[in-house]
C-alpha cells in the first residue's frame, strides 16, 4: 500500500489549468459571445460583430473609439478577429455596396418583438428612398406607435445595414440620427439623394407627388415618383389632398393606409 | 443624442465576468469553489446565460485536466473540453427550470465529456497510430520546461493507455480530477462498487507498470 503514494502524487500532479481563451471559445461556440472586426463602411471605418446566427452589431469606429471601448460597450463578450468568415464577408461587402441586406444574415434575436418588426420593415426600404416614421408604424399594423418606431430605430444595433437613415420625420424633414444628422445626410447623399432638396421640399409642405398621366401618387423618393417628368408632376400636402383630386396611392411605396 | 446606453450596457455583469478571466486571475479560490458549484444549478435556472460563464470557470480546469489524460494530446483535449461546454450550454437551453435546479452538475458535465472522449478515440483509431507528442500545443515559453512537461505527460499517457478504458477513466476522474466515487459512477453509468474496484485495479496495474519500468 505504501508504494501507492508516489503514484497518487504523480496522478495528482497531472492537474492542469485550462487554456486561458477556453471560456471565450466556449462562449463563441454557444453563440453567447460575438466575434468582431473592423471594416470599411459607406461613411468610414466601422466595427461589425457577429455570431453563428448572423451580424449583431454595426457601429462607426469614430462613434466608439478603440477596440477596448467597443468591447466594453458590447452587450456580450466580444473577441477581435482579422476578418469575418468568407461567406459572411462576401454578404457584408455586397450589402454595403448595394445598400440592401440581400443574403446577409442579421441576428435580431436579442431584441423585443416590436423592435424586430420595426427593423425588419425598415430593411425593406430600397436604397435611395426614404419613408416617414408613420409609414413603418402603419405597415406593421401599429399606426399609433409612431414615437415608439422612432425609439426602436434609434436603438438599431445594425445601422447602415438595416437602413434606419432612410426613415425621416413625418413632415418630410430628415430629422435625427443615432450618430448625428450629418451622418444621416451623408448616407442619403451616398445613395444619390439630395438632402438639401429634401429639406426644402419638406418646408414647402410637399409630402407626396403624383403623375397626372397615371393618376397615382407616391412618396417623392419612390422609384416610380422619380420617373415622373416635371410637366406631369403634381405635388400634394397630404393623402387626403391627393385622394380629393382623384389620385390613388402607389402600390409599391404604399403612401396611404 | 443617441439613447443607446440601455442596449449597450444591459449585460455588464456578463462582460465583467469575462474580463476577470481574460486578466488571468485563473478562477476563484478552491474553498469558494465548492459552495459556488453547489449554487450553480439554482443560478443557472434563474439566469442561464448570466450564470453559464461561471459554470465554465468553475469546471474548466477539472474537465481539461481529466480530458487531457483521456485523449491523445493537448490539441484534442482543448477541442473536447471546448465542445463539452458548448454541448452543456445547448442542453441547458432545452431544459426547464426544475430540471436545471436538480442537475448534478459535475457528473452530468462529465457524462458529456466522456462521450466526446470516446467518439474522439474512435475516430482517431481509424487513422494510423500517430506519436502522442505530435501536434502538441506549447504552453511554456522556455524549451526546458516545455520538454519536461511533454515528458511527464507522455510518461503518464503511456501508463494510462495500458489500462482498460473503465479503469483508466475511473483512475483519472478520481485521482487527477478529484471526483468522489459516487460522482464517477453517475458519470459512467457503472455502479459505485464497480467504480471503486475500477480505481483499485487501475492503481494496481499502474504500480506493476511502474515497477516494470524501473526494473
Amino acid at each position: 500500500m505504501t508504494s501507492d503514494e508516489p503514484i497518487l502524487e504523480g496522478l495528482a500532479a497531472l492537474q492542469r489549468t485550462a487554456p486561458v481563451d477556453l471560456l471565450d471559445r466556449v462562449l463563441l461556440g454557444a453563440d453567447l459571445a460575438d466575434s468582431y472586426t473592423e471594416i470599411e463602411g459607406p461613411t468610414g471605418r466601422a466595427f461589425v460583430a457577429w455570431n453563428g446566427r448572423g451580424v449583431t452589431t454595426f457601429v462607426p469606429v469614430e462613434a466608439v473609439g478603440t477596440r477596448d471601448a467597443f468591447e466594453a460597450r458590447h452587450p456580450r463578450a466580444a473577441s477581435f478577429v482579422d476578418a469575418p468568415p468568407d461567406a459572411l464577408s462576401r454578404h457584408l461587402e455586397l450589402a454595403i455596396e448595394t445598400g440592401r441586406l440581400g443574403g446577409l444574415p442579421v441576428d435580431l434575436s436579442s431584441l423585443g418583438d416590436f423592435q424586430r418588426k420595426v427593423l425588419q420593415k425598415c430593411a425593406e426600404i430600397p436604397p435611395g428612398e426614404i419613408r416617414p416614421y408613420g409609414w413603418i408604424a402603419r405597415e406593421i399594423d401599429n399606426p399609433g406607435a409612431v414615437r415608439a418606431v422612432g425609439t426602436a430605430l434609434g436603438r438599431n444595433p445594425v445601422p447602415v445595414l438595416i437602413p434606419c437613415h432612410r426613415v425621416v420625420r413625418t413632415d418630410g424633414r430628415i430629422g435625427n440620427y443615432a450618430y448625428g444628422s450629418p451622418m444621416k445626410r451623408q448616407l442619403l447623399e451616398h445613395e444619390g439623394l439630395d438632402p438639401d432638396a429634401i429639406e426644402i421640399a419638406a418646408r414647402r409642405g410637399v409630402r407626396l407627388v403624383g403623375s397626372d398621366t397615371t393618376g397615382i401618387y407616391c412618396f417623392p423618393t419612390c422609384s416610380h415618383a422619380k420617373r415622373i417628368t416635371d410637366t406631369h408632376r403634381v405635388e400634394f400636402r397630404s393623402e387626403e389632398d391627393a385622394e380629393a383630386d382623384g389620385y390613388r396611392a402607389c402600390k409599391v411605396c404604399r403612401p396611404a393606409a | 443624442m443617441r439613447s443607446t446606453n440601455v442596449s449597450w450596457c444591459s449585460s455588464q455583469n456578463f462582460s465583467g465576468i469575462r474580463k476577470c478571466n481574460a486578466e488571468g486571475t485563473g478562477g476563484v479560490l478552491p474553498c469558494e469553489m465548492t459552495t459556488a458549484v453547489d449554487q450553480l444549478p439554482i443560478r443557472l435556472a434563474a439566469d442561464r446565460d448570466g450564470a453559464f460563464p461561471d459554470l465554465v470557470r468553475h469546471l474548466q480546469d477539472g474537465v481539461y485536466s481529466g480530458v487531457l489524460q483521456l485523449t491523445r494530446n493537448r490539441h484534442d483535449a482543448e477541442d473536447v473540453t471546448q465542445e463539452t461546454f458548448v454541448r452543456v450550454y445547448r442542453a441547458l437551453r432545452g431544459y426547464d427550470e426544475d430540471r436545471i435546479k436538480n442537475l448534478q452538475l459535475r457528473p452530468w458535465v462529465w457524462t458529456i465529456a466522456l462521450n466526446l472522449c470516446r467518439n474522439r478515440a474512435r475516430s482517431v483509431a481509424r487513422h494510423a497510430e500517430a506519436p502522442l507528442v505530435g501536434d502538441r500545443v506549447d504552453v511554456f515559453e522556455d524549451a526546458a520546461s516545455q520538454a519536461l512537461e511533454n515528458a511527464v505527460l507522455d510518461e503518464w499517457h503511456q501508463r494510462l493507455a495500458a489500462l482498460p478504458r473503465p479503469q483508466r477513466t475511473a483512475v483519472v476522474l478520481h485521482h487527477v480530477v478529484g471526483l468522489p466515487h459516487a460522482e464517477i459512477a453517475d458519470s459512467t453509468g457503472r455502479s459505485e462498487s464497480t467504480t471503486r474496484s475500477d480505481v483499485r485495479r487501475g492503481l494496481a496495474r499502474l504500480r506493476t507498470l511502474i515497477e516494470e519500468e524501473t526494473r
